[in-house]
């Protein structure tokens, strides 16, 4: 602990993830963090593609060269799907702060929301980033 | 950010340690300003993708996209940075792995920040001429 804790009694601290049953907000609450993570490295990519895209034509062909690659793609998608749930993962959160949603059978609905929105998002936006490609 | 500590909370000393209340807020405000940036930025990416090296230029040309994606960089990074706070916070306990973590996370948001948005406003200001 701290030296901000000395004197202070001691923080609660909450049960270990092993001793909890796998139900769907515990799994939203981890992959809300997950996602946060990946889109931290999201922002690194956009921050790359300015950049690129500053540096002139050739600098700009081979960074979308590089996200076009299949390994690129996987990371764009990636990106893409934990935008979307981290997106209705916060959602939920705010609704929280307000003191709403919850209710056992609420968050849980709303957990698997998030995820079903994520992954309808997600293929929409990319059957139109590959048909806008193809056509 | 004490304005918002109730009395009880300071007396008690269990409320949030150090600036917990000003990063709460924050990690929300931005979390709200992501969530309209997002209807602007996901049209966005899909014509850029679609458009290529020139379409591109030519989009950021007009100051009002430009601004958008400078301010979805730069609040998208500040969101992250707050967040990876709390989660290296979280799971590093070792004193100076955490601080080194810390100033790392700080030095690559803020510079990744500051690198994307003179970028945009390079290709802004390089298309009135």
């Amino acid at each position: 602990m701290a030296d901000a804790t000395q004197g202070a009694r001691p923080r609660p601290l909450s049960p270990h993830v092993q001793i909890w049953r796998w139900h769907v907000t515990m799994a939203a609450s981890i992959t809300n963090r997950a996602t946060g993570v990946a889109l931290y490295a999201g922002w690194l990519v956009f921050a790359g593609w300015a950049l690129a895209l500053s540096a002139g034509a050739d600098a700009y062909q081979a960074y979308t060269g590089l996200l076009t690659s299949p390994l690129g793609l996987l990371v764009l998608i990636g990106v893409t799907a934990s935008l979307f749930f981290h997106l209705g993962a916060g959602v939920r959160h705010l609704a929280w702060d307000l003191g709403r949603g919850f209710a056992k059978t609420t968050a849980s609905a709303t957990a698997w929301f998030s995820y079903v929105f994520a992954l309808l998002a997600t293929i929409l936006v990319w059957v139109a980033a590959f048909a806008a490609h193809a056509g | 950010m004490n304005l918002y500590r109730t009395d009880l909370g300071r007396a008690r000393g269990l409320g949030s340690a150090k600036h917990g209340v000003g990063h709460f807020i924050a990690e929300r405000g931005t979390g709200v300003a992501l969530m309209l940036l997002s209807v602007w930025l996901v049209p966005f990416a899909l014509r850029v993708a679609h458009g290529g090296y020139l379409a591109a230029r030519d989009m950021l040309a007009s100051p009002v996209n430009a601004a958008l994606a400078i301010l979805t960089l730069v609040v998208g990074l500040y969101h992250a940075m707050i967040g990876m706070r709390v989660v290296i916070e979280d799971y590093i306990e070792r004193r100076a792995t955490k601080s080194a973590l810390l100033i790392l996370n700080a030095l690559v948001g803020w510079g990744a920040a500051a690198i994307g948005a003179v970028a945009l406003l390079k290709l802004v200001f390089a298309s009135g001429s």
